[in-house]
């Protein structure tokens, strides 16, 4: 089963809920989406990491070849090829890899190279599974590493939880394609609720069963709260403001290895996993 | 004008608390909010007109006429994306894997598939008392660099001679915040004290020195861990990059913002902090 974690704004807790729950579970599959700022790593500090390179084809010119009929420079809809002096320019950058111009190309002109983008990096830590994908700095886009990511996992039998990138893109939809429930973390404040209005939008698209966790919460009325309640959202879990939860998480701890949070994230879990079955029960 | 752009990596640090409050402090009469997938700074800063309001679109969308369509899955097997579908043999594309490349288009045999124009989120300009540029992407959708263009170009489309413009930036290193960063003057990172902070924090520093943007630290919640605290002010100096303050963690800072107000509308810990950020950032701006 596959559970993607999700918030919109960035820094509500995603990563507190990902690795935990995929610690509390005995055994589990980690798997980090956020690769523009990867961090899951740094809490579970996997071993036996084996980095496998993600690569985009990206087109090359061979000059002597190249009539200078401009037919590429005109069908990329991307603007990633220019002809300048009669001499064709490829811009990797902003290349998407569709591979339109080599098909184009009357003359054989235009090849494709591997161009690197990033890694992903697989490894252990206890019985989870830890798989992280990282883009490069000065790489546009995760989409593809993302893929690579999703199709690595695509037959895993164990417990899969993602972590998803912040925001409501195309990232954070390729993250959650895959995902059989979804978790929206959501923290009490405006911004917080404007950004969980946002991906709630995402997750009904894209029909799939969610439920919201509150993290940060404080005393008092609760703008996620009022929320969920006028939606019909299920609210698995409410982690209070915790000064020490705080500093645990700032210091790459696991946080559910000592009580009180490993009773919070199993209580997470099972709620978690008593919705899913509910789902398959209602849809069966 | 000199662009000064607020970045985080990391979400959730306090970009858009920053922002605002710098926005209150310099009275700037320009400002933009890049965060095109989940835009706050309309929260922060109250707007009393109403903006003008223009579709966004991205890439366009392939689409299958059903009429026309000869079932012989060249698009299929020439779409990288996957975006082609085949449901009880009829074909399909699902816009959100379509990335637009026109591929489908070229190697149709008889033409039934065309690109067509797809709206992939919404312009606002507030344009009286002052200049905000502010969007809303769609959904979903994969164009936020584009949008993310779109709006800084909004933001200086109109001239009233202003000195300064701030900037609200996305968490992330990826290509709404590579389209933020070009032709800002200056990038000021929040950063927090934090494993995962400083891992971000290292990762946009690299990526707003590859497109040579001068770049300013300061600390967000410095009290939440003094420790991680001393080692970004220990990394900026080892790294020759500017470090311009830090602001404690404050519960009222938070209700601040909970009531639609920045951190120096009222009298808190954090709004004092935030004022040298800001007159150290002012000062390193200016200077180049």
């Amino acid at each position: 089963m596959k559970l993607a974690v999700l918030s919109g704004k960035g820094g509500t807790g995603k990563t507190l809920v990902s690795v935990n729950l995929a610690a509390v579970a005995k055994e589990s599959v980690y798997v980090d989406c956020d690769v523009e700022e990867p961090n899951g790593h740094l809490f579970f500090k996997p071993t036996d990491v084996k980095t496998k390179k993600v690569v985009n084809k990206i087109p090359v010119v061979d000059e002597d070849l190249c009539l200078g009929c401009r037919k590429c420079v005109d069908f990329c809809k991307f603007n990633a090829l220019a002809a300048i002096v009669d001499k064709l320019l490829v811009f990797d950058d902003i290349c998407h890899a569709c591979g339109g111009c080599i098909m184009l190309c009357p003359s054989n002109a235009l090849s494709e190279k591997d161009k690197v983008i990033g890694v992903i990096n697989s490894g252990v830590s206890e019985a989870v599974k830890v798989i992280s994908g990282v883009l490069n700095t000065g790489e546009v886009s995760g989409v593809p590493i993302i893929k690579a990511l999703l199709k690595k996992i695509a037959d895993e039998k164990r417990l899969t939880v993602i972590d998803c990138p912040p925001g409501s893109a195309c990232v954070v939809m390729e993250s959650i394609r895959d995902a059989d429930y979804c978790i929206l973390v959501a923290e009490p404040t405006v911004f917080g609720l404007s950004n969980l209005i946002l991906v709630h939008e995402l997750v009904k698209i894209f029909n799939k069963p969610y439920g919201v966790v509150i993290n940060k919460g404080m005393e008092g009325e609760n703008l996620i709260d009022t929320y969920c309640l006028e939606n019909k959202i299920k609210v698995l879990s409410k982690i209070p403001f915790d000064c020490e939860l705080g500093t645990l998480n700032s210091e790459g701890e696991i946080a559910s290895k000592i009580e009180p949070y490993h009773s919070i994230f199993s209580a997470l879990l099972q709620a978690v996993m008593k919705e899913v079955q509910d789902e398959t029960i209602a849809y069966s | 004008m000199k662009q000064l752009l607020i970045l985080s990596g990391k979400g959730g640090t306090g970009k858009t608390t920053v922002a605002s409050a710098f926005i209150k402090l310099s009275q700037a009469k320009v400002y933009a909010d890049c965060d095109v997938d989940a835009p706050n700074l309309h929260l922060a800063i109250k707007q009393t007109s109403q903006p003008k309001r223009n579709d966004f679109f991205g890439m366009p969308k392939a689409e299958v006429n059903t009429i026309l369509c000869a079932k012989c899955d060249r698009c299929v097997e020439n779409c990288r994306f996957d975006a082609v579908q085949v449901v009880d043999n009829n074909y399909w594309i699902d816009p959100y894997l379509c990335e637009g490349c026109g591929v489908c288009e070229m190697v149709c045999p008889v033409r039934a598939i065309n690109l067509k124009p797809h709206i992939s989120g919404e312009l606002m300009l507030y344009d009286k008392d002052v200049i905000f540029s502010t969007a809303q992407l769609k959904m979903g959708s994969g164009t936020s660099g584009m949008l993310v263009t779109e709006v800084k170009k909004q933001m200086k489309s109109i001239d009233r001679g202003d000195e300064l413009a701030i900037i609200d930036g996305s968490p992330g290193i990826g290509c709404p915040v590579i389209a933020s960063i070009s032709g800002v003057d200056m990038v000021l990172i929040v950063a927090e004290p934090s494993v995962s902070g400083i891992s971000d924090m290292e990762r946009i520093i690299k990526t707003a020195q590859t497109f040579h943007t001068k770049t300013v630290v300061c600390v967000n919640k410095y009290d939440a861990n003094l420790k991680k605290t001393k080692a970004i002010i220990d990394y900026c100096q080892a790294h020759d990059i500017p470090y311009v303050g830090k602001i404690p963690y404050d519960k009222s800072a938070v209700e601040a913002v909970n009531n639609g107000l920045t951190l120096v509308d009222v009298f808190c810990e954090a709004g004092a902090a935030v004022q040298v950020v800001f007159g150290n950032t002012m000062e390193m701006l200016l200077r180049n």
